[in-house]
Formats: C-alpha cells, structure tokens, sequence
C-alpha cells in the first residue's frame, strides 16, 4: 500500500513538473517579445530593456528555466508580469470563488444524477426511464457556455422582465458575508454546470445499479425479505459506486482548477477567468501558476480516487 | 433455399440495426441536412441577398442601433451589427461541420496508430506510450488549450490540430487494451508463422479488428469536438471574426441577451442540434456494433471540457 502511495505520488509530482514545463516552454518558443507587449507600444529601447531586466527575461532560457523549477520547489510561483501581485496571492484570492462554484454544482450533480438514475434503474423501460434516457443526452450535448447564456436568458432575464428576481447573475458575495446572498448569486453558475454534468452521472448510476441489481446476492436478499429501500440504498447502491466515484475524482479536480467558461459567461472572478485574463495578456506567470495548480489538482483527485476504490471494493488489488 | 438462412457479418448486422433505430434514423436526416445548409450556405446567402458578413446598418438595426427582430427580410433577425443570423448560422455550419469532422478523423487515426503501436511493440515502447496518454488525459485542457492558441495565434487550422491533441489518448487507451487481446489470437500468430512482418500484422491483422471501435470513436468524438471549437471561439479563441462560427457568435450576442433574444436562440438551436444528432447516432452505432452495452455517454475526453 505505501509503495503503491509513494509510486503514484512520484508520477503526479512527474506530471505536475511536465505541465509546468510545456507551458513554460511554450512561451519561450513562440516568437513574441513579452517585454515589448508588457512597456507598451511607445515605449523606447531602454525601457524595454530594463523591463526585460526586472522581469529576467534577459537570461539565458535555460538559466530562467533551472529558475523557475527552483522558485516552484520552493512554493513561490512568481509575480504578475502586469500588476506585480504575487501569483500565489492572486490564486488565494479567487480559489474561494472557484471551489464555492465547484462544491456547490458538485452537490447539485451528485444529488440530480445519481438520484435520478437509481430511479431510472429501478424502473427500466419505464416512461421516466425513457424521458430520462432523451434528457441525459440533450443535456449532455449542451455546451457549457450555451446553457450558462440559456439560464440567463430564460431564469434571470425573463423573470426579471416578469418581475421576480430569484438569481441575480455576476457579483460574487463571499460566504463569509451571507450564505443566503453567496447561493442566490451563485444559483445560476451552479445550475449550469450541475445540470450538463448530471447527465453523464445518472446514464452511469443506471448503467452500474441495473448490472448490481440482476445479480445473486441482490436476490438473496430479497429473498431474505429485506425492504426494497434498504437492498436499493444499502446493497446496490454501494456496490455500483465505483464508477460513479472514478467519474466524480475527475470531475471536481478539473473544476477547482477554474470552470473557465462558467466563470467568463456569469462573470465571476474565479480562477478559471484570471487565466483567461492572463492568457490574452500573456502574464506567463499567472498562467504557469495556475495550470501548474489545476494540474496538481487533478493528479491529487485521481489518487484519492484510487484510495477510495480500494476502501470501497477489497477486490481491487492496490499494487 | 438456401435464402433463408444467409449469413450476416457483423457490419450488415450493426448497419441493419442501426436501420431499425428510429431515433438513429432522425438524427442522421438532422446531420444530412445540416451539411446541405453547410453546402449551399453560399445559396442561401444569394437567394436573401445577404452575404454574410455585409452589415445593413439601415434596414438590419433600429434607428437606437439595436438588432431587429426576425422579419421578412431578416428571418433570423440581426446581430449587433446588422448582419444576417440565418445567413451566419449557415455559414457557421461549415465551420463546425469542418472542424468536427477533420479533429475526430486526426484523432482516431492517431489515437489508432499509437494505440496498435503499443500493443504489438511492447516492452520500453509500450511504456512510454502508455505514460504519454496518461500525462495528455491528465492536462487540464481548455487552460491547455487556451494558452497554446494564445501563443501560436488563432485559426481554424490550429483549432482542429488542438482538439485533436487532446483527444487522441482517450482513443489511443481503448485501442491499446483490444490490441492487446487481439494480438494473442492464433490468426495473428500464424500470420507471423507465415512470414509476415510487423507493419503487416499491425495494419491488415489488428486494424481491421478494432475498426468498429474507431467508428464508434469516431461518431462520438464530432459532437464533442465541435462543442470545443465553439468553447474556443466563444474565448476569442477559435475561429477569427469577422468569419462566422456558432462560437463567436454566442460571444457575440451575450451582449445583447436582454434585447435580442433570436441573436442567443438562433445560432444556440443549430449548435445543440448538431451536437445532438450526432450523439444520438453515436449512441445508435455504438449499441449496434455491442448490444451488450447498456451504458451511454461515457467518454472520458469529455471531462475537462464540461466546466
């Protein structure tokens, strides 16, 4: 088990290190001048100069490389190129934004997909099963920017025209302030993530509970007399997680990294906004401490996912 | 006699179940019809006489420079800048269509190449395949996807080659695990008895074998490649305007949502439909080629592109 632990966390870290480098690389390839964008249009020779002096563009690459790679070990992922921030601050900043989007959707995912599709399961080729069938793949074919552009059309705007504010989009309110002011304003971004995502979630809760459902032990158990609740919830249920738990680690752990275009459309200023941001600014450093960030995330998401399948099933044999 | 009872290989089976399916059915007429307005987009434009990035900044917008509604002359309405949505929309069907189509081919061929690579190689090779798709599945792609655009500059071009990237693995995975199978078959073994050397067996023994995989990837991979090109162009990332896509046209009218609700609908119903279609005729063949396999939509290139 710990040799397991040890092997897979050298390969996230190797991972993690890839990333950092192809990104890095990829600014240093392209044949852009990072300090002409950044003193601006008018700015003179000399200025540029020491632009590039400040920011230590005018070493070697591989000198800023071996840089980088220290300054990352170290925990340090730099300075804006633009503002100065620190980039760790930038991220301790809009992570909460971030991670309430994610846990929140998340939540509502969890609850919408597997419930109806232990629903689905019980009751195959039923009306509900079929409707459920159509609506999985029409939600599962929905863009995220589309439906989050669809929701505000039709559960802000029309409301609003009609007279009903329930979910006023933009404007993030921590938690800390008010609960009930962080969810109405994040009701909307939840939903639209929720909802698409919810899709694949309920087709694999049908798919597993159904293959759970034909076999022995199930029988048994009702042979036992047991109520049809407690073998669905407490039988079934349990043993057709796996899948459910596999797609979940993936899930969340791309999300924390920045639900980018959920961020853009309802204008949250998330993680996944201050790398678009970053991106058309060319603020390497914010992008490189970002992408490096999402990716040691879903690394760490797919370990703990392996842990939890060796807890839930012993039959998988952790090497 | 012998008419009653004829053999039926397994690709007339899945092309006759497919047949039977009616759902499959209406969405493949979806799909044709959406390549006949790709096709005559050029057309359309001519017989409403508007081409599609001309702005009528007279009779297109309102005297406050607001879009118009749909009316006669414009059926689909306008968008911000008096063009014609109906004639956009056709024209961004090329685009998605294109786009579409080209990534899942790259993928699918690549992801193959790589995948009967690794299963009949072996050893070292198959290692650092194998390695090589995990790190490509573990990147966390749009921001991925983002940044390398950013670098390299927009194009229709650069979209596919992107989309591709990050496609191919998940494919390139499935292919290795049946090649392997495949490759421990007594066919295989007495083709090799018979002289035949590794590119043979590669491409005439396993090929074949895992093709109805690679058709089932390759229907299931349109829909979500041309949802990654419009996420893309709706970032200012895709296709560069003034050319019309389904993408940037979203991006677009999200300016314009609280008065022009045709500029969201319009090119949003084509996008859905296409996407659509091709998932549910992507779910028909797959179910067609294995019956048995009761679980739709799974498809794990879909994660990061979902948030």
């Amino acid at each position: 088990m710990i040799r397991f632990l040890v092997r897979r966390i050298l390969w996230g870290i190797v991972i993690v290190w890839f990333v950092a480098t192809l990104v890095f690389g990829l600014f240093f390839v392209a044949p852009r001048d990072v300090a002409r964008l950044i003193a601006g249009r008018q700015a003179s020779d000399r200025t540029i100069q020491l632009v590039r002096q400040r920011l230590g563009l005018d070493q070697p690459v591989p000198v800023q490389y071996l840089r980088f790679l220290g300054r990352i070990v170290r925990g340090d992922l730099g300075e804006s190129f633009l503002t100065s921030e620190p980039v760790v601050s930038v991220i301790r900043r809009d992570f909460p934004v971030t991670a309430s989007l994610a846990f929140g959707a998340a939540t509502l995912w969890l609850l919408i997909g597997v419930g109806t599709g232990v629903i689905a399961a019980t009751r195959p080729r039923s009306f509900f099963d079929r409707a459920l069938t159509a609506a999985s793949l029409f939600f599962y074919s929905m863009p995220p920017f589309l439906m989050g552009e669809l929701l505000l059309l039709f559960l802000f705007f029309r409301l609003y025209m009609a007279g009903y504010t329930f979910f006023p989009p933009g404007a993030y309110v921590p938690m800390t302030e008010s609960v009930a002011q962080w969810a109405r304003h994040l009701m909307l971004p939840w939903l639209s993530i929720a909802l698409i995502t919810a899709a694949t979630y309920s087709r694999l809760t049908r798919g597993a509970m159904l293959d759970v459902l034909g076999e022995d032990y199930i029988r048994t158990a009702r042979a036992k007399g047991l109520t049809e609740r407690r073998i669905i919830f407490r039988h079934a249920l349990r043993s057709s997680a796996a899948p459910v738990i596999t797609q979940f680690g993936i899930d969340l752990g791309g999300l924390l990294g920045g639900a980018i275009v959920t961020e853009v459309v309802f204008g949250l200023p998330g993680l996944g906004r201050e790398a678009v941001l970053a991106i058309t600014t060319q603020d390497l450093p914010v992008i490189i401490g970002i992408t490096i960030l999402s990716s040691t995330l879903v690394v760490t998401a797919s370990l703990v996912v392996d842990m939890c399948y060796a807890f839930l099933d012993p039959r998988v044999r952790v090497r | 006699m012998n008419e009653s009872i004829r053999a039926r290989g397994p690709w007339r089976l899945a092309f006759e179940r497919i047949r039977g399916d009616r759902w499959a059915i209406v969405a493949a007429t979806g799909i044709v019809l959406t390549i006949l307005v790709a096709l005559f987009a050029p057309w359309i434009a001519a017989v409403v006489e508007h081409a599609p990035e001309a702005q009528f900044r007279e009779t297109g917008l309102s005297p406050s420079g607001i879009p118009v509604g749909p009316n006669r002359e414009f059926l689909f309405g306008t968008d911000g800048l008096g063009r014609d949505i109906l004639v956009r929309v056709a024209y961004g069907a090329r685009v998605s269509l294109l786009v579409g189509v080209l990534a899942s081919g790259l993928s699918v061929a690549v992801g193959a190449l790589v995948g009967i690579i690794a299963a009949w190689f072996g050893g070292i090779i198959d290692t650092i395949l194998s390695r090589l798709m995990d790190v490509v599945l573990s990147l966390p792609f749009l921001v991925f996807a983002l940044a390398l655009v950013a670098v390299v500059g927009p194009s229709l071009t650069i979209s596919i080659v992107v989309i591709a990237f990050f496609s191919w693995a998940s494919v390139g995975r499935v292919v290795r695990a049946q090649a392997l199978s495949i490759r421990e078959h007594e066919f295989v073994r007495a083709a090799r008895s018979l002289g035949a050397g590794s590119l043979r067996i590669m491409f005439v023994e396993i090929l074949p074998n895992v093709a109805a995989t690679l058709i089932v990837y390759a229907t299931l991979l349109i829909p979500s490649s041309i949802a990654f090109e419009a996420t893309m162009s709706f970032l200012g990332l895709g296709v560069v305007p003034p050319t019309p896509s389904w993408g940037n046209m979203l991006a677009d009218s999200i300016a314009f949502y609280k008065v022009a609700w045709w500029f969201v609908v319009f090119p949003g119903a084509a996008l859905l439909a296409t996407t659509l279609a091709f998932n549910i005729l992507g779910d028909s063949v797959r179910d067609a080629f294995d019956p048995r396999h009761d679980q739709t939509i799974v498809l794990d290139t879909e994660t990061g592109g979902k948030s």
